[in-house]
């Protein structure tokens, strides 16, 4: 292999010194028949090598929708992104031409999803869709890009890759068809990977194994991972920084181990007297009242404020809380994240 | 699959006995007096009336003729037709052109309804979505009988794109009217069809993963999303090649092409027993051996069906 990435030239302007990856002020809406959906509204984060950034939340509070954003395959219409930057390695990729763009789609950035036997394709060889990327990217040949495929499912550890490889994906167990989403998101060595709910359709001994491997392989390549999820075990495990969402804004950001802790935000801290333990066996589990706001009307000031056992008048008028700075490196959107954090 | 297909011949088998000795049955009830209807308008003296009636074996019952039949086609004869002619002699002039004109007339309403299909899905409510939609609902509506003589009148004649009529050696661009004229019916269901099953893959979430691996659009289409799509539009292509190896009646007759509907239609206004069975045996095996095709076919697009 004589192709090394430097000499794929795919974004001009990347400076090597920038962030990896940083999301300003993102705003995404649906524009459906039934009104504006606004599923996300101002999202804010940061990514570097090497770090895993878990990004947590609902289902339907943006995270999805952020990271189809960030790959630039929101399906638009009816998605449309209206505000915001995506810098990668400094430069904007909102801006960045379709043909460009598309080049940085698993070259950079490559994605893997939640549920493997949807998201590969039914009719075709897994060895065809990982010797895909090779022919198109590398412009290899047939032979050359099959044995490539054969080297990532090896690197993947699914046994017997060299049969394997002419299999489709419903002759694969669940665990070992997301290692081949997983090859094939790594296939082009990307400097950052989103998993969006890589292990929700897994076992939980095999979601494990899956996220080791994650781990394993992010280390070897020093990647940026996003791990998309609402599953607060695994994230707790593997993740640096945490960015909790509701309602398509980043309410609270900061280390793992501060949110743990002492999270700043009432939501974070209602997410997490929510997990069951085993110390609390015949006790009444505690739950979040009420249920998350529609995304065509998000309510006035502080979205959560009517789920919200801390909200005072404040909060239930516009404008939302900004992201107070809690500590260094550590934001809240709450007015009384001192009180949060003091109780 | 080898055993699949040995069960699916002798299915084939089975049907092919059935439904002759269905057909067999019609046009034995049907026969009012056929040396009457052969002769047309003049009378037939009692001694030739005998003789045909002997050769035919007109006076022996049903069951009896049906094994005569029978007998005869197992041993490669397909019989003589009420006019003297052997039928195998007759099946094999009609259907060469029939075939050709079959095979054309498939080969314009897939290339037609896929690619026209796929971009109005691609593009659906635009305007090239909604002309398509208007168009394949005027052609459905529009029967074959008013179709066929209408493209005759225009293309044919008054602006004489196109020859008129054909002859059983006609040339493929004699028969490429005609052959329009038939694909336009399997074009509107096909188009519909192939709309409907790329809307539906587009939303797949194979989709999103191929857009994610920074694939071009088109490749998306043409390679992930086509092959998914096009096993509903296969069943079709096979029910209506089959309809299309069966002879168009009417198109046949209207542009005078000598084929298998134009013999049939003479056969049963003629009241041509032997005739009409004998071409409709061929078309029933035309017709399983289209369809077993279309089911391999099944197998060969997705990988997810075998057959045991």
């Amino acid at each position: 292999m004589t192709v090394t990435k430097a000499h794929i030239d795919v974004l001009p302007g990347a400076d090597p010194r920038a962030p990896l990856l940083e999301v300003n002020d993102l705003h995404v809406e649906f524009r459906t028949q039934y009104g504006v959906a606004k599923a996300v509204n101002g999202a804010n984060f940061r990514l570097a090598a090497g770090e895993t950034l878990a990004i947590l939340g609902e289902s339907g509070c943006g995270k999805s929708v952020t990271a189809q954003a960030i790959m630039g395959i929101l399906d638009s219409p009816p998605g449309f992104i209206t505000k915001g930057q995506i810098k990668y390695r400094g430069v904007d990729l909102l801006g960045v031409a379709e043909e460009q763009r598309r080049k940085v789609r698993a070259n950079q950035i490559a994605m893997i999803f939640q549920d493997a036997l949807s998201a590969l394709n039914p009719v075709y060889t897994v060895g065809f869709q990982l010797a895909e990327l090779f022919r198109i990217h590398r412009g290899m040949s047939r032979k050359d890009a099959k044995k490539r495929a054969i080297e990532l499912l090896d690197q993947v550890k699914i046994p017997a890759a060299k049969t394997r490889v002419d299999d489709y994906p419903h002759q694969f167990s669940g665990g070992m068809r997301q290692r081949v989403m997983i090859a094939m998101a790594l296939a082009l060595d990307p400097e950052v990977l989103i998993a969006d709910e890589p292990t929700t359709a897994l076992d939980v001994t095999v979601q494990a194994q899956i996220m080791g491997l994650l781990a394993d392989l992010q280390k070897q390549r020093n990647m940026g991972l996003i791990l998309i999820t609402h599953d607060m075990g695994v994230v707790a495990d593997v993740a640096d920084r945490i960015s909790v969402m509701y309602a398509g804004k980043v309410v609270e950001e900061a280390g793992v181990y501060d949110i743990y802790s002492r999270p700043a935000h009432p939501y974070t801290r209602a997410l997490l007297e929510s997990i069951p333990r085993l110390d609390m066996k015949g006790q009444q589990l505690n739950v979040i009242q009420g249920l998350p706001p529609a995304l065509t009307s998000i309510p006035q000031g502080c979205a959560f404020n009517p789920r919200c056992r801390f909200a005072k008048d404040p909060c239930r008028q516009d404008p939302a809380p900004p992201a107070y700075a809690v500590a260094p490196q550590r934001t809240a959107r709450c007015h009384f994240f001192r009180e949060v954090l003091g109780e | 699959m080898f055993r699949y297909i040995v069960r699916r011949l002798l299915q084939m088998v089975l049907t092919f006995f059935g439904a002759t000795f269905v057909v067999f049955a019609l046009t034995f009830a049907n026969q009012d007096d056929p040396l009457q209807a052969l002769a047309g308008e003049r009378p037939i003296t009692e001694s030739q009336r005998l003789a045909l009636t002997e050769r035919y074996h007109l006076d022996e019952p049903f069951l009896t003729q049906y094994w005569y039949y029978m007998k005869g086609l197992l041993t490669g004869d397909l019989g003589t037709s009420l006019t003297g002619q052997k039928i195998g002699d007759m099946l094999v002039n009609a259907w060469p052109v029939t075939m050709r004109l079959a095979l054309i007339a498939i080969v314009l309403a897939v290339v037609i309804s896929v690619t026209a299909g796929v971009y109005s899905a691609i593009r659906r409510g635009g305007a090239f979505d909604n002309i398509t939609l208007f168009l394949t609902l005027v052609l459905l509506a529009m029967p074959i009988v008013v179709l066929a003589p209408m493209a005759q009148l225009l293309f044919g004649i008054q602006l004489g794109w196109f020859p008129p009529t054909a002859t059983r050696d006609a040339s493929l661009y004699a028969l490429f009217l005609p052959a329009l004229v038939l694909a336009t019916l399997a074009i509107a269901t096909e188009l519909r069809v192939t709309r409907t099953s790329v809307v539906e893959n587009l939303r797949a979430d194979y989709v999103r993963t191929a857009r994610a691996k920074g694939l071009t659009g088109r490749r998306v289409i043409w390679v992930h999303v086509l092959r998914n799509s096009l096993i509903p539009v296969v069943t079709l292509i096979g029910v209506d090649l089959g309809g299309l190896m069966s002879g168009a009646i009417v198109t046949e007759k209207i542009f005078n092409i000598p084929g298998v509907g134009f013999n049939i239609a003479r056969a049963i206004s003629t009241e041509d027993g032997p005739l009409v069975v004998g071409f409709v045996s061929i078309l029933v095996i035309i017709f399983l051996v289209v369809n077993l095709v279309v089911d391999l076919l099944y197998a060969a697009l997705d990988p997810r069906i075998r057959y045991e």
